[in-house]
């Protein structure tokens, strides 16, 4: 237990360490927020859909939290690199533990930023139903989190050096964020794109969080919180697998 | 305490170990030497778990390091030839860590890492980023890291590269007396021949994957007709420079090997 709670505290300490890097990766979504949320708004709006700033906030909490946990898990690449991966390889714990620490300690600083777009969400204008749903939304938000902290953590595993990086954001960050219906609904959807995001896991996590926190859903909550935590099972353990398997 | 039989690695058509055997029995100081790129890192790395042999047999206090990889854990402790601190943390923080992997106890692991930090005078950066140490200190809280828990054996790979002789005096005076009080076996490669000469009982020569002579450093000697380690040593393997960096061919392959299958 003391192995998985002081690795989850590096990830953490790590993260609240990084002022610089905490306000830049802030950047992004507030600027998805005020440029695309008050910029398509009238549009939205008159094609009778609602505010567009209350429709599109889960999604960037959603894609905040993407981004830092994909980018935890693939921080196995840094510690490959600065040589950090080798000491805790030798150590004498089962390497789920160290796997484990690690995913969950990159989960929370990914809750912690989506915490922080949340409020920025909420002095935009967004307004949840009540204040009663937050505790679900966090429950959604920690789903959304394990998810992709698992996936980071089995590219990690599987890339040998930083050149794939930029490979995985492009073909696979960005589409996940595109296909999750953060920023349309998704109905009517052509065929294509409508199987699409069906199995992107973000559209589940957006869904979920959109239900409880404005109560417009697609799939229902419960839905939504069970495919995730399917996922998230499976990712775990494929993130186990492949960490078990690493050689330097 | 140590058994290598017959240990081939091969990565691709590269044979970075070649069919090598040896013992090392408890307590003893046994020292690798070797050019660069004779096969002593792979070996190393077989036997602390990090790589898996092509073929032969491994054993590490009667275990094999393939199959009970956690109890192999449990009883070795390594300093790498390459960094394997986090930079991002302190120097205390680091040591804490590696006490808890360890499973050191809180007030030994306090105790410990502080005189080590002490010995290794690093106790006045301690709550300093290990990212703005100076080479010589990121070694020395590396070598001071890798003595925090009491393994039966240690393994240390180019430990004294790039420190000043009196950290490497410090250290080897260190890791004699844990050799002396503990029992402690001590697997050791270096590229200064004082060093294996002074605290080695035992040295293997090590070239393109082969041991090529094993023995005290006075049979070495006799074995070669020189009067010194390092006269040996050049006399066992030859007087050329060793290229270990990769060429484009290398670089392609590892482009291939990025994504693994």
């Amino acid at each position: 237990m003391t192995v998985i709670y002081i690795l989850w505290l590096r990830e953490v300490k790590k993260y609240l360490r990084s002022r610089t890097q905490i306000i830049a990766s802030l950047g992004s979504p507030i600027m998805y927020l005020g440029i695309l949320g008050f910029g398509l708004g009238p549009i939205f709006q008159k094609a009778g859909e609602g505010s567009y700033l209350q429709f599109m906030a889960p999604g960037v909490i959603g894609m905040t939290i993407l981004f830092t946990s994909m980018f935890s898990g693939i921080a196995l690449l840094w510690d490959r690199q600065f040589g950090f991966l080798k000491e805790t390889l030798v150590a004498p714990v089962p390497r789920l533990w160290i796997m484990i620490g690690r995913t969950l300690g990159g989960a929370t600083v990914a809750i912690l930023q989506g915490s922080l777009i949340f409020v920025a969400c909420f002095v935009a204008g967004f307004r949840p139903v009540s204040v009663t749903v937050i505790p679900f939304a966090f429950l959604f938000m920690a789903l959304i989190a394990v998810v992709f902290a698992a996936l980071g953590t089995v590219i990690g595993s599987s890339l040998k050096d930083m050149q794939g990086f930029q490979l995985v954001m492009n073909f696979l960050v960005m589409p996940i964020f595109f296909l999750s219906g953060a920023l349309y609904p998704l109905t009517n959807l052509p065929k294509v794109l409508a199987l699409l995001t069906r199995i992107d896991p973000l559209t589940y996590g957006v869904d979920g969080m959109r239900t409880v926190l404005t109560g417009v859903t697609h799939f229902g909550a419960g839905v939504d919180a069970i495919v995730l935590a399917c996922v998230a099972i499976t990712l775990l353990m494929a993130g186990a697998w492949r960490f078990s398997k690493i050689e330097i | 305490m140590i058994r290598v039989e017959k240990l081939v690695k091969r990565f691709g058509d590269v044979t970075a170990v070649d069919n090598i055997s040896f013992e090392v029995p408890r307590g003893e100081i046994f020292a690798f030497l070797g050019p660069n790129g004779a096969g002593k890192t792979t070996t190393i790395k077989m036997l602390t778990t990090l790589l898996q042999p092509t073929s032969g047999s491994l054993e590490l206090d009667g275990l094999d390091p393939t199959v009970n990889r956690d109890e192999v854990r449990k009883r070795f402790g390594v300093v790498f030839q390459d960094p394997s601190l986090d930079q991002d943390l302190t120097a205390w923080e680091n040591m804490e860590i590696h006490g808890v992997l360890y499973g050191v106890p809180r007030k030994e692991r306090r105790e410990r890492a502080t005189s080590l930090l002490q010995l290794f005078e690093l106790w006045e950066r301690r709550d300093a980023l290990v990212k703005t140490f100076s080479g010589g200190m990121r070694r020395r809280l590396e070598i001071a890291r890798g003595l925090l828990h009491t393994p039966k054996v240690l393994f240390l790979d180019e430990p004294t590269l790039g420190l000043d002789p009196q950290s490497r005096n410090q250290m080897w005076t260190h890791v004699k007396s844990l050799n002396e009080t503990d029992q402690v076996t001590v697997f050791l490669t270096t590229h200064y021949m004082d060093e294996a000469d002074r605290v080695a009982q035992r040295i293997a020569v090590i070239d393109h994957g082969r041991i090529v002579a094993i023995g005290s450093s006075a049979e070495l000697k006799a074995q070669t007709n020189t009067d010194s380690l390092e006269g040996a040593f050049l006399a066992l393997t030859g007087t050329s420079i060793r290229d270990e960096s990769a060429n484009s061919a290398d670089s392609m392959r590892q482009i291939a090997r990025m994504w693994r299958k």
